[in-house]
């Protein structure tokens, strides 16, 4: 079965190939495939398929990869409205 | 950082190293660790499930053995435990709250400086010979490889993303292959999940339910038998709200339409008050209405709740489903508890 993706054009990932080294760490951390290697360069493939974890951001050595990442969660926000700070779940920032 | 415990119950005795003695884990996943998983799968002491964070050996490492990195969650350690019965090697377990590997990752608790406190704490570079930490992938959101590296000394390799994959990721050499890099959710990974989305909704729809009960009391003068039949509607309604939000909802995932859970909770919830309505007998037209609208409402935002145990949500997304979706769920659930007042006013 195809994997299941979640609402398009949303995503805040973005690759700067001005500054990509094409190491390639951000396609081993990468859990959702996002990231591709075509003709020996890195790019985004399949955008709708990110889930911002930040892995890729996170371990990529020379900032070519951003994203704001957070963990998609409706109970971490709804425990942040409510202003719940000690629950499991909560939203940082 | 205290060396971990010898009298936890999974460990087997220890072995002797030149950074002194290290506890040795047991291969055999016990009645008890069994019984404990299945505890923790319905919420029952599921943050205090933990083992004590730093260095442990599997069967008889050596220098050469390799390293893996987890959290000290004891389901997730025990996952690994499986995973590599067959494998000499070590484990060091970082401190991350009793929280599994992705979310630690995410909240940053399974994180660089961790690890790289937890290497020198527990003397790995006087145990073994190489330089390479073998880390789960979903670890990487909360790890920087290269930071690792450069404070430590040890290279950060990222594993399969499921721990049954790591006898052939060291078989092809630290080689991933697409398939142990891709995090999949399937069936029996998303039934696994149902218990934590049940016991939640219970918990919250148990004073709910009882509120509305003392309501029909009061309304239907005080007769305990006319307020029990009062009641069996809205007590319908919060039942089959919560099977089809936190039960039909993530087994049918898939296959359900639209891209936002609360649609495909909206989806189950319709259809679950349409075959909730011929049961309710003799019910009016305002009670028929109160179980369309507040069933449906209720489900899809108990379904909106299951995108964070999902494996394939963003944190964008999510804003902007509760954008849309939670107004019109609080509206849903309001409208509905109205027309139901109104009809026990009426009736």
């Amino acid at each position: 079965m195809r994997p299941m993706v979640y609402l398009k054009d949303v995503v805040t990932l973005t690759h700067i190939p001005e500054l990509c080294s094409g190491c390639g760490i951000c396609l081993s951390v990468c859990p959702r495939e996002v990231l591709q290697r075509l003709n020996g360069k890195v790019r985004i493939a399949r955008r709708d398929a990110c889930i911002e974890c930040g892995a890729c951001q996170r371990n990529c050595p020379h900032g070519a990869v951003t994203v704001k990442a957070g963990v998609g969660c409706a109970s971490a926000l709804i425990n942040q409205m409510l202003g719940r700070k000690k629950a499991c779940c909560v939203v940082g920032d | 950082m205290r060396p971990p415990r010898l009298d936890q119950p999974f460990v087997t005795g220890v072995i002797k190293t030149a950074a002194g003695p290290v506890p040795r884990v047991s291969k055999v996943f016990s009645g008890t660790d069994r019984i404990g998983a299945f505890k923790v799968r319905w919420g029952i002491r599921r943050t205090r499930y933990r083992v004590d964070a730093g260095l442990y050996a599997i069967g008889e490492p050596t220098a050469e053995s390799p390293v893996f990195v987890t959290a000290n969650y004891k389901l997730t350690f025990d996952l690994l435990r499986r995973a590599i019965a067959s494998i000499d090697g070590w484990i060091l377990v970082l401190d991350t709250l009793g929280i599994n590997v992705w979310c630690a990752a995410g909240k940053g608790t399974f994180g660089t400086d961790e690890l790289v406190e937890r290497i020198e704490a527990s003397r790995l570079a006087g145990i073994v010979n190489h330089r390479k930490l073998i880390l789960p992938q979903l670890g990487g959101p909360g790890v920087a490889g290269h930071e690792v590296k450069r404070r430590s000394g040890f290279q950060v390799v990222y594993g399969p993303v499921e721990a049954e994959e790591i006898p052939l990721f060291l078989e092809k050499g630290l080689k991933a292959n697409e398939r142990m890099r891709r995090k999949d959710f399937g069936f029996m990974e998303r039934l696994a999940l149902v218990p934590m989305e049940v016991v939640p909704a219970v918990r919250l729809g148990l004073p709910v339910a009882a509120g509305l009960f003392a309501l029909c009391f009061l309304l239907g003068g005080l007769s305990l038998s006319r307020a029990l039949e009062c009641f069996a509607v809205p007590a319908g309604a919060i039942g089959t709200s919560i099977l089809a939000g936190t039960v039909l909802t993530p087994v049918l995932l898939p296959w359900l339409p639209g891209r936002a859970f609360s649609v495909k909770g909206l989806v189950t919830g319709i259809l679950s008050a349409l075959l909730l309505i011929p049961l309710v007998r003799g019910s009016g037209v305002l009670e028929t209405a109160f179980l369309l609208v507040s069933i449906p409402a209720m489900s899809a935002y108990l379904a909106m709740n299951f995108t964070g145990s999902s494996t394939f949500t963003s944190l964008s997304g999510v804003k902007k489903e509760m954008r849309f979706a939670l107004p019109l769920e609080i509206g849903g659930v309001g409208a509905g508890l109205l027309m139901w007042i109104i009809a026990l006013l009426g009736g």
